[in-house]
């Protein structure tokens, strides 16, 4: 087997070393970058000259494994209808468009150049539903975000202000789900939900918990540093899709000043704001809705220990799908369309309904500006990342064509012209004024380094420099020749070669292998606890309706293929 | 209009799936293309021509093309699937999904068909002679978009299920139907000249069913409004107007709340 | 000496109870006692060492008797079976674990199989509700922590799933609920006078058949529109009376069997009931399970779904996944004669099948896969024993509300038995070779 191979001339991009297209040569041995005189001469020259070359990307916040998500399959099968193509040798059945099977979602990331990806809510109690299908989702590499921010011990230790309580809870429970890191899904205002109710600002007490947003929000911050885990808190605020949110946003996003980040892992921000299109709207009705994107945005790049990503609406018909129940509630109540429900016990709900983001309804529209907006208006692109919120505010597989929409003026400017409420729309958004193209450079720091630093995995993940691992991307793409925005898209939907770990996975915009993919959790070990212990046996004989015995997801992990990133809180 | 023959030479084993029989794949093709056309039987990918003897050569488009059916096609699914113009006649029985998703053009029944006839259907008509099964001019499952427009008309009786989550278009039946009629239709218009058993009109937001036969048990959220003189298809004549389901939510179109409408021949 | 195994999971009704304590004897080959779980769950682990058990696979022999065969004569049959089939049925995959289907569903795209389970006739009508108009859900911990209103309706769980109403819905304390079943109003929908029945505040004797018009009622009176006098057998007073109980709890659950899936209206009475729950969410919060048969159909449902897309009735046979009730249904494959062999593993459907259909699988080339002789091993050409999944291997499961539990290992297989999914495994490979590597 060869485990050599040089790709030779091509552009290369890699924020990590600096490198702004320079023609260079990437040299992989043993599944890591290596430099170049360190390949012998028996290494499998990959030509890509003429092409652009970049590190594989990283995924920081998508819905794509566990109940949720499949759930979404299940009850969606015409969003499978005519979608298959029959299966090649090699490879598995894959389907579905908002919600893909997990075959075709490995494969359709690798396709983009996607090397790494994190679902981005694990509720707890389904663990071992989430690792059964990152198992079954080939080529990339995977980690999951437990949900924390309406979890009862949670709720219950910050009330109090005990950290190392927190602190013990959740390195227990990070270990017993093999989860990455600690998300916060509309804090407080699920566990409302579990009464029909909401929290929707970060000062709304929770119900029976007598604790606020707020303080669910900054004892999660000071937990995690605590910890020093090697990702941020991750949070989708209060009061998303709402207009008006915006204040509510930039009210959780202060919450991050003075708090500084303690960690090993080259992180420096504490704070991750997640899909912060759907919390940057302003008005207070769906007439005067408009864009509050430069109010959140002159925040976001004034303070340095945040990030962001960006929840772009794609204009498609897909499948929504949070922890944020009661959210989901509000929008059948809009819509019409089947609404599913899931409250978790002791820790979280999800909710699911179809929506169809049309270029005949303005709201959408806006919503599309602000999405695009969030990106052009950043001083800082290591700080700002572009996702979907897969499959929210549109299916992952559309990324080539948001990149096209912000490396090219005159592909927005087509795109709101045949809007049907363009005026409308132009005067509730900034988007027509700007005329910022994303180069593509700063499209890596968005794709490829900046989520791998907020995720603490600067290390491995997102560069090209030599010790990390060898995930790396062709595109059929010439930065030197002028282009049009259709080509963008189509060079960055399937790409020319991508490699995973040092093994060829697309060759021509096919899949090629179903790789070595791994699944990443931390480990993080804390002084020893009795008494958060005796709650968590308490909890268990009491309110839950798995015994402890049956929680812990470790048996049946085993047999996947982890990379476990060790943090040591002990003191 | 070129007319094309395909006459049944060789019965499948198991079913066939001949969705590749419809003027939109035919046209431009000779009869030895079109004998060489896929078709399915299990995981088998053969031909049109190992079943069919094919004659005649189609027209340069769909429109263009005639298909006509002969032979007993009762184990064949899929003909005239998603076809979009052109006119289709099968002389015999039909096994499941004829004209499904169908979008354009004339497709002729000459025998009964079995279930999923018209479902997903967007346009054109669809005459079926005999009988028809469930699910006729339904959604396909988990689509709240079911049939939108077109006319399906049946001569004999249809079964179950019969224009679920219609949207619009309009479904005639000169027979009688099985239970469950129109639920959760949001538009359209159900014409049925028999009886029907029950659940006519459950969960119904908008749109409207006439009946002109009986109806063994009327759904609960149906209420009576008024008699009204009608002509509906030909015939006039008193109907009674009841609105419902009021189970279900409805919207509000000019401070007015619209409901479903069901005419009931007195 | 003997040793005690804890945390152990119940392998027969989608309660899925996960407290057993097992005692075996000390060289782990015996079960000794069963601790916790009901009379139906005990007697699965008893009857896991019934002597007479069948340790090798039978070949059907022309006159009608078994001959034993080698694991090797077995997988090879069941793979030249897969081989020559245009259109094979795999049936079953509820009492089985999701590793094991994972590796039947790898076959099936080789072969171009059906994968259908036993959702087809019990819950599948759910499942198409659920596709039409969502479902408003939540574990069983929740029921047993906030529920205040709890509906049983068309099903009987004293009998079908002894252990629900005191692990989860009637009688647990819960954190919200520290009286348990003082707290807590019980209504119950059956035209019979179940034992469930006699425990509840409200019984509708509903008629026959008009569970759609009665759940249809329901929402009528929810929204305060007027009613007939009389709905399905009761009185309109009866039925806004009950609506008024249902809006004015804090958290309701209306949990629902076979005696509505199944009975006319199908799965228009699920979807009524689950637009009933969506409506009661307007006034307060409620939600809608179904009270799930086998320990593990819903995991069946869950592996195929995020491997294909749809949750039952499967069919790869054009190398991809479609799916519609009403054509790819193992009853209606069967009725019409599309499919040309037929392989069961984990359910029976010689019991539970009308007999038209068993028919069917007696004249085609078929492999029933099941510890157990059951009456669909007695028509099947070649019946395979393995060893029990829950009791003599383990694996992952989903309990009725999705929530996923690893099942233990309690004891060793009778010496030389496979696991299914090493029979599978086994098959699959060799299929792999007879097919030129797909
Ligand atoms: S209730 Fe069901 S799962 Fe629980 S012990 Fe009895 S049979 Fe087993
Ligand atoms: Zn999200």
């Amino acid at each position: 087997m060869t485990t050599e191979y040089i790709i030779k001339n091509g552009f290369v991009f890699d924020p990590v070393q600096g490198i702004k297209g320079d023609k260079a040569d990437v040299a992989v041995k043993d599944g890591k970058i290596v430099k170049s005189t360190e390949v012998s001469s028996k290494a499998k020259v990959i030509d890509a000259a003429g092409k652009t070359v970049m590190a594989g990307a990283v995924e920081i916040h998508a819905h794509i494994a566990g109940p949720k998500v499949n759930e979404g399959r299940n009850y969606r099968p015409e969003d499978k209808l005519f979608t298959y193509t029959p299966k090649k040798k090699g490879s598995r059945m894959a389907g579905g468009f908002s919600i893909p099977t997990t075959f075709k979602t490995g494969y359709e990331y690798a396709k983009m150049g996607y090397t790494t990806c994190m679902e981005a809510a694990m509720p707890p109690l389904f663990a071992r539903h989430v690792h059964e299908e990152i198992k079954d989702t080939p080529i990339i590499d995977e980690g999951a975000y437990p949900v924390f921010g309406n979890n009862w011990f949670v709720m219950e230790y910050l009330k109090n202000g005990e950290i190392e309580n927190a602190a013990a809870y959740v390195a227990w429970l990070l270990n017993s789900t093999k989860g990455y890191a600690v998300k916060v899904v509309n804090p407080g205002g699920t566990e409302a939900w579990g009464w029909g109710l909401n929290c929707l600002t970060v000062n709304d007490p929770v119900p029976y918990f007598d604790i606020t947003p707020a303080e669910i929000m900054t004892g999660l911050m000071k937990t995690n540093e605590y910890l020093g885990l090697p990702h941020s808190m991750h949070v989708h605020q209060n009061s998303l899709g709402n207009p008006g949110n915006y204040t509510v946003t930039l009210d959780s996003l202060k919450l991050a000043e003075g708090i500084k980040a303690k960690n090993t892992f080259g992180r420096e921000t504490v704070l991750h704001s997640t899909h912060i299109q759907f919390h940057s709207y302003g008005g207070d009705n769906w007439g005067n809705f408009e864009s509050k994107s430069k109010e959140v945005m002159d925040y976001v790049n004034r303070q340095k220990n945040i990030t962001v990503d960006t929840g772009c609406v794609t204009l498609d018909e897909t499948t929504t799908m949070t922890a944020d129940g009661p959210f989901e509630h509000h929008l059948t109540e809009l819509n019409h369309l089947k609404w599913a429900n899931v409250d978790v016990e002791l820790e979280t709900a999800a909710g699911i309904v179809p929506y169809v983001y049309s270029p005949d309804i303005k709201v959408c529209e806006i919503q599309w500006a602000i999405g695009l907006e969030i990106a052009l208006m950043t001083k800082d692109p290591m700080r700002t990342f572009i996702t979907t919120d897969h499959p929210n505010a549109g299916p992952f597989i559309r990324y080539p064509r948001i990149f096209s929409w912000l490396m090219s003026a005159e592909a927005r400017r087509d795109r709101i012209e045949s809007f049907k409420h363009s005026a409308k729309m132009v005067e509730a958004t900034h988007l027509a004024g700007m005329d910022r193209e994303i180069s593509l450079y700063e499209l890596a720091q968005m794709t490829r380094a900046g989520p791998a630093k907020s995720l603490g995995l600067a290390s491995v993940y997102g560069g090209l420099a030599p010790g990390m691992d060898a995930d790396v991307a062709v595109y059929n793409f010439n930065p030197e020749k002028s282009y049009k925005p259709a080509e963008i898209e189509k060079a960055f939907s399937a790409a020319a070669f991508v490699m995973k770990t040092g093994t060829p996975v697309v060759i021509d915009g096919e899949i090629v292998s179903n790789g070595n993919k791994r699944t990443i959790w931390v480990n993080a070990k804390v002084n020893e606890n009795p008494q958060v212990m005796r709650d968590i046996k308490e909890k268990f004989l009491k309110y839950y309706s798995v015994t402890q015995g049956n929680y812990d997801v470790t048996k049946h992990f085993l047999s996947g293929n982890p990379r476990v990133i060790e943090v040591d809180a002990t003191t | 209009m070129e007319t094309v023959t395909v006459t049944m030479k060789t019965q499948p084993v198991l079913f066939l799936e001949a969705d590749n029989i419809s003027p939109d794949a035919f046209a431009g093709k000779t009869a030895a293309d079109i004998a060489s056309l896929h078709a399915y039987e299990g995981r088998e990918q053969t031909t049109l021509g190992k079943y069919f003897d094919v004659s005649g050569d189609a027209g340069a488009t769909a429109a263009d093309t005639r298909i006509v059916v002969k032979g007993d096609v009762s184990r064949v699914k899929y003909i005239g699937m998603k076809m979009s113009a052109g006119e289709v006649v099968i002389e015999k029985d039909a096994d499941m999904y004829v004209g499904a998703w169908m979008q354009g053009g004339k497709l002729i029944a000459k025998g009964s068909v079995d279930a999923f006839a018209g479902i997903g259907m967007k346009g054109g008509e669809l005459l079926i002679e005999g009988n028809a099964g469930n699910y006729l001019g339904a959604a396909y499952r988990g689509d709240w978009r079911g049939m939108q427009g077109g006319l399906i008309r049946v001569k004999g009786n249809a079964g179950s299920d019969i224009a679920y989550f219609m949207n619009g278009g309009t479904i005639i039946v000169e027979g009688d139907v099985d239970v469950h009629v129109a639920t959760h239709a949001e538009g359209g218009r159900v014409i049925i000249k028999g009886n029907a058993k029950s659940k006519v009109g459950g969960q119904m937001v908008e749109g409207e069913i006439v009946v002109f036969g009986g109806i063994d048990v009327m759904m609960p959220g149906f209420k009576f409004v008024k008699d009204e003189e009608l002509e509906i298809d030909g015939t006039t004549a008193k109907f009674s107007l009841f609105h419902g389901d009021l189970g279900e939510r409805h919207p509000k179109r000019k401070g007015q709340i619209v409901y479903g409408k069901l005419y009931q021949k007195i | 000496m003997t040793k005690t195994v804890s945390d152990v999971i119940c392998p027969f009704c989608g309660t899925l109870c996960d407290d057993l304590e097992v005692v075996v004897s000390d060289d782990g080959k015996t079960i000794v006692d069963v601790y916790n779980a009901c009379a139906i769950g005990a007697a699965k682990f008893m009857h896991a060492q019934a002597k007479d058990r069948v340790k090798r696979p039978r070949m059907q022999q022309a006159d009608g008797s078994y001959k034993e065969v080698s694991y090797d004569e077995a997988v090879e049959y069941t793979a030249q079976m897969f081989a020559k089939a245009k259109k094979p049925l795999m049936y079953g995959w509820s009492s089985t674990s999701c590793e094991a289907q994972s590796v039947g569903h790898e076959i099936a795209e080789k072969a171009g199989a059906i994968v259908d389970n036993t959702a087809t006739v019990c819950h599948g009508t759910t499942l198409i509700a659920v596709q039409d108009v969502g479902i408003p859900s939540c574990t069983l911990g929740e029921v047993k922590n906030r529920a205040d209103r709890i509906v049983f309706w068309g099903c009987n769980p004293t009998h079908a799933h002894p252990r629900h109403q005191s692990r989860y819905s009637i009688f647990p304390r819960g954190f919200f609920m520290n009286k348990g079943h003082k707290s807590r109003k019980v209504v119950v929908v059956d035209p019979r006078v179940t034992d469930t029945a006699k425990m509840a505040d409200i019984h509708f004797q509903v008629e026959q058949g008009r569970d759609y018009e009665l759940l249809s009622a329901l929402r009528v009176a929810v929204r305060n529109e007027k009613l007939p006098d009389v709905v399905a057998g009761i009185p309109k007073e009866k039925i806004y009376e009950a609506a008024e109980i249902l809006k004015s709890g804090r958290f309701g659950i209306i949990f629902f069997g076979m005696g509505v899936t199944q009975t006319l209206s199908k799965n228009h009475n699920i979807d009524e009931a689950i637009m009933l729950t969506k409506d009661l969410n307007e006034f307060t919060k409620f939600s809608i399970m179904a009270m799930r048969g086998h320990y593990n159909v819903t995991g069946s449902g869950q592996v195929l779904g995020w491997q294909f897309g749809y949750p039952f009735c499967v069919d790869l046979s054009r190398g991809f996944a479609r799916y519609n009730p009403g054509e790819t249904t193992s009853n209606d494959l069967l009725r019409r004669g599309e499919v040309d062999a037929v392989f069961v593993l984990g359910s029976d459907p010689g019991a539970h099948f009308p007999i038209s259909s068993v028919k069917k699988i007696s004249q085609l080339p078929s492999v029933c896969v099941d510890p157990h002789i059951t009456p669909t091993s007695e028509v099947s050409k070649l019946h395979v024993p393995v060893a029990f999944v829950g009791v003599e291997v383990g694996g992952n499961c989903y309990r009725m509300d999705n929530v996923p539990i690893d099942a233990r290992k309690v004891v060793d297989p009778p010496e030389g038995v496979l696991t299914d999914h090493e029979f599978l495994t086994r098959v699959n490979k060799r299929l792999g070779e007879l097919m030129g590597a797909a």
